[in-house]
């Protein structure tokens, strides 16, 4: 046995390797189950699937695309906000800054936008899928609930989010938007049986104004880098948790 | 059928390497996307000089669609708080136990016809609202160009209330009659309560397209006038 190989044996036989790693490499039954069962990362995954449900042809894989471009949101988001202040005095300039002086800033951006806009796609997509499937019927009506909250999410994550640029497109789509929830019954100062006045009513409340300014900037902000991701991390969880407990990836039952 | 087809596969390696292979082809994609297309950036913000046309995020342009048709309130509040609730109460509103967790038409065709009518209607109205739509949020087509300007208004009239309100009434009345006596099966297999929750979303939602066409085609701006909210 030649000396490197020695030592990389003695690597993989001390009591530090062996508390990291709990199981070796061999392609052995065990070892399959194990390198799902001991790791964080993977162990969301049943040891074994019925070898049909897999497929992409039955799946779309448009759930894990989706989840996926949800991790590369959250990562591009946080470097991101490194460069990004919220505040109508800068939120432009920083656009601009991430353009042409930061490294990659302008790659970055594209980015997360672009992902932003197909995981809206993905996850229509994947709702389409699961319903062609009948995968919401008995017993994963509760996870077609928590898919429909995580459908709602998205497209707040999405509308906060395009606010942020601060450029005449934002603030022009987001008035559109926002003057929708003028007209909400009740609650609305022009919706039908209104009892609130637009200094009190829900889309003060949301904008932080009569108008989309400062205020509206910062809660939007708010909203789309901690409150919506959030809930959106815990909802996803519920989600993959549900899979596993009523009835595993989507087949007959 | 399903007995010949149930084999299991360990997940390691095979599903757990197609999934980093997607998620490497992905970000290929989305790297390429971004290195060939940049995110869109105007002009900074400014109250005083508007877009126009205006346009909301793409996947909302169905809902700023449907305020040609609608009041805001109806539009832009009522109609996606609908859809909304009456996705959530889809599993337990369908008591179809066939086609659970496979591709079939056959077995369940009353919600698949449906389910894809309605996904196709938000489809249509993004694609219109996207596209079609010029300044002022005139009907343009691809090839129409925006500098002629259009006819901004024509004649728009309501129903008198009373008809509005018996034309209302009939609508529903008939919709959740004549379903029953044409299918008195389709009745038993869901019972009085789950009928009436099925057929009232269904109503509902085919009357978007109905009011869109006595729109487009009768010029009816309101169906129903009342002093507090106009439908």
């Amino acid at each position: 046995m030649s000396k490197k190989k020695r030592l990389w044996k003695r690597i993989r036989h001390s009591r530090v390797w062996k508390s990291i790693f709990r199981h070796g490499y061999e392609d052995t039954k065990r070892n399959r189950i194990l390198q799902i069962r001991s790791n964080i990362f993977l162990h969301i995954h049943p040891a074994k699937i019925p070898s049909q449900a897999g497929k992409i042809r039955f799946t779309w894989c448009m759930g894990g695309i989706t989840f996926f471009l949800f991790i590369m949101e959250v990562v591009t988001g946080i470097l991101l906000m490194f460069y990004y202040r919220p505040v109508t005095e800068y939120a432009y300039l920083d656009m601009k800054y991430l353009e042409f002086d930061v490294p990659f800033g302008l790659i970055l951006r594209n980015i997360h936008r672009w992902a932003a806009h197909l995981m809206v796609a993905t996850i229509m997509l994947h709702m389409l899928r699961v319903f062609l499937t009948g995968s919401y019927k008995p017993p994963r009506e509760f996870n077609w609930v928590i898919g429909v909250t995580l459908l709602a999410l998205t497209f707040l994550l999405s509308f906060t989010g395009y606010l942020l640029p601060w450029d005449q497109l934002a603030y022009w789509a987001i008035t559109v938007g926002t003057n929708m929830i003028r007209a909400m019954p009740f609650i609305g100062h022009e919706g039908p049986f209104a009892f609130v006045n637009k200094y009190n009513d829900i889309r003060f409340m949301l904008l932080g104004g009569t108008g989309i300014g400062p205020n509206a900037l910062l809660r939007f902000y708010v909203l789309h880098i901690m409150v919506l991701p959030a809930a959106a991390i815990i909802f996803i969880g519920l989600h993959f948790w549900r899979i596993r407990k009523d009835g595993g990836i989507s087949r007959p039952l | 059928m399903r007995k010949e087809k149930e084999k299991n596969i360990y997940v390691w390696p095979g599903l757990a390497i197609m999934e980093f292979l997607t998620a490497i082809a992905l970000t290929i994609i989305l790297l390429v996307w971004a290195l060939l297309i940049n995110a869109p950036l105007l002009e900074i913000a400014n109250p005083g000089i508007s877009e126009n046309p205006s346009r909301a995020p793409w996947y909302f342009i169905g809902l700023q669609e449907l305020l040609v048709y609608f009041d805001p309130w109806i539009a832009g509040v009522m109609i996606p708080f609908i859809i909304i609730v009456c996705l959530m109460i889809i599993p337990y509103i369908d008591n179809n136990p066939a086609g659970r967790g496979e591709y079939t038409f056959s077995l369940r065709k009353f919600a698949l016809i449906n389910f894809n009518i309605g996904f196709l209607m938000w489809l249509i109205l993004i694609f219109t609202g996207y596209f079609l739509r010029g300044p002022n949020w005139q009907f343009y087509w691809p090839w129409e160009s925006w500098e002629a300007a259009k006819q901004v208004e024509e004649n728009l009239w309501s129903l008198d209330p009373v008809y509005g309100l018996a034309g209302l009434a009939a609508y529903f009345g008939a919709g959740l009659a004549i379903p029953r006596l044409i299918s008195p099966r389709f009745y038993r297999k869901c019972g009085f309560k789950r009928y009436v929750i099925v057929m009232t979303s269904m109503l509902l939602m085919y009357a978007v397209p109905i009011k869109i066409f006595l729109r487009l085609v009768f010029n009816i701006k309101y169906i129903l006038v009342t002093p507090w909210f106009n439908i």
